[in-house]
C-alpha cells in the first residue's frame, strides 16, 4: 500500500461528484443543463489520468475523440434531440470492434490491429452520441478470471489494489468500480461480465444468448458469448441493455427484439449445488440476502437440478474446444502479428506460438485433444449432450419458479498471484457462472454485501438467472436486492 | 483414459510452436484438467445424441450487403504483405512435395 493514490470517497472531479454517480442520475443533470456533457466527460478523463497508471483500466484512453462526441452530445441536448445515453462517458472491453480503433484482445497477436469496421453495439451507441473513453483491459481473448492473463499486465481491484478485479471484463469493472467510467461493455462467455461485477460491487448483466448482437465481437466461444453491461445500479443496467439489444441480421445467432417485462416473485435455489467447494462468508450473505427477500415478499423455493454439477466440466470442455476452432483464424497472414519464418508452415506455428499468451494456448491444445479423432465422441459430443440435460434442468425449473438464486462467486476478489499458477483453482471460481451460457438464459449480478478479508470489505454478488428473453425478470428482483442492502 | 498426453503432436495440430519447458508444464496441466473433465462420463440417463439435438439454419438471400470496394483498403491496411489489391501468401508447395 505504498506508492498507490488510494481512491478517496467523496470523488470531485472537475466540480462534479462522481462518487455514486449513476447513468440515470447523469441523464437528469445533463438535461436539467446542471453541467455539460463536456463537464461531464473532463472529470472522467481527470479521474483516468490519476488512477489509471496504477489500476492498469485502460488500456488505452481516447481523450480526443472523447472531447469531440461530448460536445456532439452537448448539441444534441441543445436542440433537443437527446437519446437514453446521449452524452454518456462508457468504457469499452478491448474485443469490441471501433473502425479504426486498435482492438487487441489484451493479445499480443493483434497488438496493432484496427478494427475495419463498427461492432453493432458500438453503431447503435455512436447514434445515442454516447462518449467513448477508451479500451479497458481484460484477459487475453476472454479467457481468465482474473485480468492477470491479459499481455498488457494484471489489471487491480480499486476496492482492494492487491486484489484482482475478476476477469475477463476486470479492466471494464475496474473502471466503473473506480470512477473512471460511469459505465462499461463487458462480454461473457462463462461469466466475465457477472463474476467481476461481484469482485468490484457492481451490477453485471449477461443477456440471453441472442439478445444483443455480437457482430464485430471477437468470438471466443460461440454458443456461449453474449456481451452486456457493467454499471453501478440495476436500473442503469437496464437503461444500457436497453440501448443494445435488439434483432442484427449481421448476427444468425440474434433473435427477434423482445420488451422487458418487470415481473416475478419466485425464486429458486438449486440447494444440493452448494453444499461444497464455496467460502462460508459468501455462502452467509447468499443466505441472509434469500432471507430478507422472503421477508419481504418473495417465495424462496428449494429445487433440484440434478445437472448442474456437471456444469463446469461440459464448459472447460465445450468452451476450449470452440476457443480452438475460432482462434484459427489468427494465422499471420489476414492481419494481426505475424512471425518471419521461410515456410507456410513455420509461419503459422512462430506467429501463434510468439503471439498468443500461456492460457490461450493452454486452451487451444486442450480444445484440440477434445475435438481429436478418437476422443471427440467421450469429450466433446458427450459435453454437448450433457449441456442438453442441463438447459432441460432449467426450461423444467422455470415450470415452477421466475428465477433461479447462486452466489455468483465462489469467492471474494483474491490476490493477485494466488490462482495464477493453478489453472483449475482459476476454473473453479466460474462454477456457478457458467451455467447461464451453457443454459442459454440471461444472469445478473447484484451486490449482496461485503465480507471482510486482511482488514477491508470486499463486495460479494448475490446472482439470479431467468428463463430465456427474461431479463426483466432479473432486473426486477435486482432492484429488490439493491433496496434491501441499502 | 487421459494418463498419457502427447503434448507435441497436439501443437503441431494446432500449428503452435512451444517450447520444451512448456511441453512439460502442460504435460501435467492437462490431463489434471482433463480428469476433472472426466466426471462427465458418470452421466449416462437421459443422453441425447448431438445429432438429435434442436438446430435451426439462419438462411439469407444471396446478395451484395455492401459495395464493391468498400472495405479493400482498411482490410489490406491490416495484412502484414500485400500485392496490389491482394494479401500476399507465402508459397503453399515447396519443391519435392
Amino acid at each position: 500500500m505504498s506508492n498507490q493514490k488510494k481512491i478517496q470517497s467523496p470523488i470531485i472531479s472537475h466540480g462534479i461528484d462522481i462518487t455514486h454517480l449513476t447513468i440515470a442520475g447523469a441523464r437528469r443533470a445533463l438535461d436539467s443543463n446542471e453541467y455539460t456533457a463536456l463537464d461531464l466527460t473532463e472529470a472522467y478523463l481527470a479521474q483516468i489520468a490519476e488512477h489509471n497508471l496504477i489500476l492498469n483500466a485502460y488500456l488505452e484512453v481516447w481523450e480526443d475523440s472523447a472531447r469531440a462526441e461530448a460536445r456532439a452530445a452537448d448539441e444534441m441536448i441543445a436542440r433537443g434531440k437527446q437519446k437514453a445515453l446521449t452524452g454518456i462517458p462508457l468504457a469499452i472491453k478491448d474485443n469490441i470492434l471501433i473502425q479504426g480503433r486498435v482492438a487487441s484482445s489484451a493479445s499480443k497477436i493483434l497488438q496493432k490491429y484496427r478494427a475495419v469496421y463498427n461492432a453493432t453495439v458500438i453503431e447503435t451507441l455512436k447514434a445515442q452520441g454516447v462518449v467513448f473513453l477508451g479500451r479497458t483491459n481484460m484477459d487475453e481473448f476472454a479467457m481468465g478470471s482474473s485480468t492477470e492473463n491479459s499481455a498488457y499486465g494484471v489489471t487491480k481491484n480499486p476496492i482492494d489494489t492487491t486484489r484482482v478485479p475478476g476477469g475477463s471484463s476486470g479492466g471494464s469493472a475496474a473502471a466503473v468500480a473506480g470512477s473512471l467510467a460511469l459505465a462499461a461493455l463487458g462480454s461473457d462467455t462463462g461469466g466475465s461480465i457477472r463474476q467481476p461485477a461481484s469482485h468490484c460491487g457492481l451490477v453485471g448483466l449477461k443477456p440471453t444468448y441472442g439478445a444483443v448482437s455480437r457482430y464485430g465481437l471477437m468470438p471466443m466461444g460461440s454458443s456461449l458469448d453474449q456481451i452486456g453491461p457493467l454499471t453501478r445500479t440495476a436500473e442503469d443496467a437496464e437503461i444500457l441493455f436497453a440501448a443494445i439489444a435488439g434483432h442484427d441480421p449481421h448476427d444468425s445467432t440474434s433473435l427477434p427484439s423482445y420488451a422487458i417485462e418487470k415481473k416475478g416473485k419466485k425464486i429458486g435455489v438449486p440447494r444440493s449445488f452448494l453444499s461444497e467447494g464455496i467460502d462460508p462468508d459468501v455462502l452467509s450473505c447468499f443466505n441472509d440476502t434469500l432471507q430478507k427477500l422472503a421477508r419481504s415478499g418473495y417465495d424462496i423455493i428449494d429445487i433440484d437440478m440434478p445437472h448442474l454439477p456437471y456444469a463446469l466440466s461440459v464448459y472447460y470442455v465445450i468452451c476450449p474446444a470452440e476457443v480452438s476452432t475460432n482462434l484459427a483464424r489468427y494465422d499471420g497472414i489476414r492481419y494481426g502479428y505475424s512471425a518471419q519464418a521461410d515456410t507456410l508452415l513455420e509461419g503459422y506455428m512462430k506467429t501463434r506460438g510468439e503471439g498468443f499468451g500461456p492460457e490461450v494456448r493452454r486452451r487451444i491444445l486442450i480444445g484440440t485433444f477434445v475435438l481429436s479423432s478418437g476422443y471427440a465422441d467421450a469429450y466433446y459430443r458427450k459435453a454437448r449432450s450433457v449441456r442438453a440435460l442441463i438447459r432441460k434442468d432449467f426450461s423444467s425449473a422455470f415450470e415452477t419458479v421466475d428465477a433461479i438464486a447462486l452466489p455468483t462467486a465462489p469467492n471474494p476478489a483474491f490476490k493477485i498471484g494466488e490462482k495464477a499458477s493453478d489453472p483449475l483453482a482459476m476454473y473453479l471460481e466460474d462454477i456457478f457462472s457458467v451455467t447461464a451460457n451453457l443454459a442459454g438464459v440471461p444472469g445478473i449480478s447484484v451486490p449482496m454485501g461485503t465480507v471482510a478479508r486482511d482488514g477491508v470489505q470486499l463486495p460479494v454478488g448475490f446472482q439470479l438467472l431467468s428463463g430465456w428473453r427474461e431479463e426483466g425478470v432479473l432486473l426486477s428482483m435486482a432492484e429488490a436486492v439493491e433496496k434491501l442492502s441499502q | 483414459m487421459s494418463t498419457s498426453i502427447d503434448i507435441r503432436a497436439l501443437a503441431r495440430l494446432a500449428r503452435l510452436s512451444i517450447s520444451d519447458a512448456e511441453v512439460t508444464k502442460l504435460e501435467g496441466e492437462i490431463p489434471a484438467i482433463l480428469s476433472f473433465v472426466e466426471t462427465l462420463q458418470k452421466v449416462t440417463d437421459g443422453i441425447v445424441t448431438v445429432e438429435k439435438q434442436e438446430l435451426r439454419t439462419v438462411m439469407r438471400d444471396d446478395e451484395l450487403t455492401h459495395e464493391r470496394g468498400t472495405y479493400t483498403e482498411r482490410i489490406l491496411a491490416e495484412a502484414p504483405a500485400r500485392e496490389g489489391d491482394k494479401v500476399a501468401v507465402k508459397k503453399v508447395l515447396s519443391k519435392g512435395e
